[in-house]
């Protein structure tokens, strides 16, 4: 049995002598006796050798593919060996938030150089220090546009389902009327989003690429969007960004998103990475901790974790956001991730995936496995026909090691990285010939 | 020692008010710039808003505190102080210069303390 | 230190990817960025170098003691690091068929069994990735419930002046309004003003106990009586589990829900900030409305199902799985007797480094404490001008992590000590030795502490400059 407790039986009688008591149990003494607990229905402790074969036995049961041509949301990248040797320092893992800012000058440096670097990323002014994950950073962008006279927010429905199904549940709590906009096809009705943006309308949602890998016609969503006066958000992929026109740059007033991709694992969905970045003049709207430098009275440049006064432990119920934490080791991983792969190495990161996806869209066609709508743009995703069940497809692609694309509406979402390489590809398409009987 | 003109009006909630052809001037005391510490923030109503005498209208904040702002009077907002925006440290430097807001169309207001009555109030929270 | 863009030099990087072996794609220039993002261009030595030092300036637990009260900061056990490195769990996706997953699903199944019985409640959800966000989804699964019976006139959360503000803020979000409830002298709820508050309209009251001062609040089972029969509903703030765990369970203390800090009691390390996890639990009435999916077993099997009335999802996935995996190995690791002994431990610990520093400073109560107590120095900033952050600024330059600061509100100049279990009883000497040594400057020498740390890297930050003029990002045109 662990308990991770230093002192022995005997240290642990002097200390209770010192307090004035006889035995452990005299300290819940206040506790009423009607609802002491008689008997803890939990297993006998282990010992560290035990408990690290159950836990191994626990993830023998799981199958972690060779191949993986699965994304809708998560994932697999390549990660930098640095990445994990950074966030595994001790110092990192186990400090607590740096509210005294004397001593967490390392943690504050480096959430003000992720700060910077997601604003290099997505072409915007501010960001905050990161919250849970990117369905609960778009939920908070919705909040952040909310004003007295405008409320309601209009989503596309080509947002990934995971992020719309968050973001109506926040959003039914808060009473904020959301208004989904049916898809044309993989793409934004733009016809119809245009149509359902009103004098009450507080924001829009795009997500580009969007969840069926399209690349939206962000133009004209800002353009629609503003002409109106309702702000614009946009979901967007941070490995993309390393290529693609960024939010700020189409004029989207607030940028949210997954950066799972940027370092993390794909970790059966957790932990994960919400990023969210503004214009300088939604500045004070933004929710959760932000990093700002400073000055010490020696003028010694540092930061230190600032604007608390929009935060909850100060505004309690007058708070716009309830959030406390935020995502740190995640954000630094993210930070490590861009810093080992520079400008060039996302580029890089970004051409590949989209390079990959491109080939084996390419490839596959002539196998029954058209585009669903071959004149849209797409980044590393892609939605298919499929010449079979898909579920029944992606059943016997398992025993080539192969983890398939997603099952879609009866078609296949397929997704390419750079670690899919030419070879990778040329298996499954020889497995899809074997499969599909062709 | 705390600065308390005598030509102005003052609520208990350490606001200062200042009556001027049926336009009210509202601004906070030096008490209360001295109790807030340094102001890092201020959060303004819009012209043309509604205030409610006894009832919040704005709110402050320094760097570990928020704190409320009181509408001595009942009417609408005709003036902000927008210099206050980016430069709240005018409410801690000079008080009585620095307005938040002006209210027309004034239909009740609390009642309001002379210099001498607040400086009681005041004697009385420094005790 | 100088920052990563400080160290950047055209041209510089890794060598990560092969070159693409497929042909590149020409997008429509009109979809490209127009400018590089000014990422770093620096070589993975130096890379190294930078991080190295910022780790030399930050302070983990691993560096010494930590008794920042509320946050429960025990030693990070290095195995549950190991577990939650297993490729088996780092290297699937969340959309995986279900039968290429099950060591996944036994992790939430597993888990949910044992959290289950410490908090006497009958089903879990790790939706949540922090506490603050399982307060909300335990305030929603209120919502819910009270939608579901067609009740709409509750619309108040009662909340004790003491709570954390994450309590009241949660509860606005959930779309409540907040009552304040305020202490008594004890820093319990005061009978009477909570029965002078709950009425028709109550939807439900959150609560944590012991309290934010550290004592158990001994009328609790009237509390969430009072609370029920005006047809309201009791959440249970988990953050204060570790004084109590495998002793008394929320669940029998009349609470429908409740949410636990993975990053606290359940001993998974605070990363700087996170990632956390806030797990909610409730009892069976209330677990139709729990986040989608959920776990259960089929036969000999697990498979994920939609709770009939489900509030819909808090995050995307299932939550920071990870966590899930690190604090299950902890669990597993002590067990029946090992769950007990620890909370037990928190207390004595409390308790013994109370006693070494009573009568010197001012407790806020003169009673035996739980897993935490609180200080008071409104007598010593009044005596000699020295306040809460002068001793707390002081206390780093000893190498210790101050207490927490000025929370909770109801104690003036408060500082709130939880050593923890797993520190030994000469870690705590040493510390009553530092917060004694303080005391004596503060009568000596107070001008000096106001000044104070003076042997760290950097003095007090001048915050008030950071807000007003915020800096929040490099500027590479400066």
């Amino acid at each position: 049995m662990a308990s991770y407790i230093p002192y022995t039986g005997e240290e642990r009688q002097a200390m209770l002598k010192a307090v004035g008591l006889d035995s452990i149990d005299q300290l819940y003494n206040v506790v009423p006796e009607s609802v002491r607990v008689k008997d803890l229905d939990l297993p006998e402790g282990m010992s560290e050798l035990e408990v690290g074969q159950v836990m191994a036995d626990m993830a023998g049961q799981n199958r972690a593919f060779r191949s993986v041509f699965r994304g809708a949301g998560a994932y697999r990248h390549y990660i930098p060996a640095i990445v994990k040797t950074v966030t595994s320092k001790e110092e990192f893992l186990t400090a607590y938030t740096p509210y005294q800012a004397e001593i967490s000058q390392g943690v504050l440096q480096s959430i003000f150089e992720y700060q910077t670097q997601m604003c290099e990323l997505t072409g915007m002014d501010v960001s905050n220090a990161s919250v849970y994950d990117g369905a609960s950073a778009a939920a908070e962008a919705v909040f952040m546009c909310q004003e007295r006279k405008k409320s309601a927010v209009v989503f596309s429905g080509t947002v990934n389902p995971q992020v719309l199904r968050v973001v109506k549940t926040y959003c039914e709590s808060r009473q904020v009327p959301v208004t989904v906009i049916p898809p044309k096809g993989t793409a934004t009705d733009l016809e119809a989003l245009k149509a359902a943006i009103a004098d009450d309308t507080a924001a829009v949602y795009v997500q580009s690429p969007n969840y069926f890998g399209v690349i939206e016609d962000m133009d004209a969503v800002v353009a629609a969007a503003h002409d109106k006066g309702a702000k614009v958000i946009m979901g967007c992929n941070p490995i993309a960004l390393g290529l693609l026109k960024t939010p700020g740059e189409y004029g989207a007033d607030i940028a949210v998103g997954e950066g799972q991709p940027l370092g993390m694992p794909l970790a059966f969905g957790g932990p994960y990475l919400g990023f969210m970045t503004c214009k300088q003049a939604m500045m004070r709207k933004l929710p959760g901790r932000i990093v700002g430098e400073t000055t010490d009275h020696d003028g010694n440049r540092c930061y230190v974790l600032t604007l608390q006064a929009r935060e909850q432990h100060i505004r309690r119920e007058k708070a716009s956001s309830n959030i406390c934490s935020n995502q740190a080791l995640c954000a630094m991983t993210a930070s490590v991730y861009l810093a080992a792969m520079g400008p060039k190495g996302l580029r890089q990161a970004a051409e590949s995936s989209a390079a990959h996806a491109h080939y084996l869209a390419q490839q596959i066609a002539p196998l029954g496995f058209g585009l669903k709508e071959a004149d849209k743009p797409f980044f590393h995703e892609f939605l298919t026909e499929c010449p079979m069940d898909p579920e029944a497809l992606c059943k016997k692609l398992e025993a080539y090691d192969i983890l398939g694309g997603l099952p879609v509406d009866g078609g296949i979402l397929w997704c390419c990285t750079e670690c899919n390489s030419k070879a990778d590809i040329d298996r499954l398409v020889a497995a899809l010939k074997e499969v599909c009987g062709k | 020692m705390s600065v308390i003109p005598a030509e102005l009006k003052y609520t208990k909630s350490h606001e200062w008010v200042k009556e001027e052809d049926g336009v009210f001037v509202i601004g906070l005391t030096d008490y209360a710039q001295s109790a807030l510490g340094d102001l890092v923030f201020v959060n303004l109503p819009e012209e043309g808003d509604a205030v409610t005498a006894g009832e919040a209208f704005s709110d402050v904040e320094s760097v570990k505190a928020v704190s409320d702002v009181f509408s001595p009077v009942t009417g609408e907002v005709c003036a902000v102080n927008e210099e206050l925006l980016d430069n709240p440290a005018l409410i801690n430097e000079a008080p009585y210069d620095a307005w938040m807001v002006k209210v027309n169309n004034v239909s009740g207001t609390e009642e309001l303390l002379d210099a001498a009555a607040y400086e009681a109030v005041v004697a009385a929270e420094e005790a | 230190m100088k920052l990563l863009f400080e160290r950047s030099r055209p041209g510089r990087g890794m060598d990560l990817l092969p070159p693409c072996d497929v042909p590149a794609v020409s997008f429509d220039a009109a979809l490209l960025r127009d400018s590089a993002p000014r990422l770093p261009e620096i070589a993975e030595v130096d890379l190294g170098r930078h991080y190295t030092e910022l780790a030399k300036q930050t302070h983990g637990v691993n560096d010494g003691f930590y008794p920042l009260g509320s946050c429960t900061m025990k030693y990070n056990p290095r195995v549950d690091e190991e577990t939650a490195s297993l490729p088996g769990f780092t290297q699937v996706h969340p959309l995986q068929p279900l039968d290429t997953v099950q060591g996944s699903l036994e992790v939430l199944w597993k888990s949910e069994q044992l959290l289950s019985e410490i908090t006497g409640m009958d089903a879990v959800t790790f939706q949540p990735a922090a506490g603050a966000h399982g307060e909300y989804t335990g305030l929603l699964l209120i919502r819910c419930y009270h939608q579901s019976r067609g009740d709409t006139a509750r619309t108040k959360i009662i909340v004790p002046d003491s709570a954390h503000g994450t309590n009241p803020a949660s509860a606005t979000m959930a779309g409540f309004k907040v009552v304040s409830v305020p202490s008594n002298e004890m820093g319990g709820v005061d009978l009477d003003a909570l029965r002078a508050a709950v009425g028709p309209d109550t939807a439900g009251l959150m609560l944590t106990n012991p309290n934010t001062v550290g004592l158990f609040d001994p009328n609790i089972l009237e509390i969430t009586q009072i609370v029920h029969d005006a047809g309201g509903l009791c959440y249970y703030d988990g953050a204060n589990l570790n004084a109590v765990m495998g002793h008394v369970r929320p669940g029998d203390m009349g609470f429908d829900c409740v949410h636990v800090n993975l990053h606290k009691t359940f001993a998974t390390p605070h990363g700087g900030g996170g990632p956390g996890s806030g797990p909610v639990g409730c009892k069976a009435f209330l677990a139709d409305f729990l986040p989608a999916p959920r776990v259960r077993k089929a036969g000999e099997s697990y498979e994920f199902f939609e709770p009939e009335h489900t509030m819909g999802k808090v995050r995307s996935f299932y939550g920071n799985f990870l966590v899930v995996v690190k604090a299950l190995t902890y669990i597993l690791s002590l067990g029946k007797e090992g769950i007990p002994a620890a909370s037990a431990g928190a207390v004595l610990n409390a308790n013994y480094l109370m006693k070494k520093l009573a009568g010197h400073y001012d407790m806020s109560f003169n009673t035996l404490c739980m897993h935490e107590f609180v200080m008071t120095l409104e007598k010593l900033a009044h005596d000699t001008g020295v306040t809460a952050m002068d001793v707390a600024k002081r206390l780093l330059d000893f190498g210790m992590h101050p207490p927490t600061m000025y929370f909770p509100l109801i104690v003036h100049e408060a500082l709130m000590v939880e050593p923890t279990e797993t520190e030994s009883p000469e870690t705590l000497d040493q510390a009553a030795e530092v917060f004694l040594k303080i005391l004596e400057e503060a009568k000596s020498d107070p001008e000096s502490l106001h000044h104070a740390p003076h042997d760290c890297a950097i003095g007090r930050p001048d915050e008030v400059t950071a807000a007003r003029h915020p800096v929040l990002r490099y500027d590479f045109d400066a």
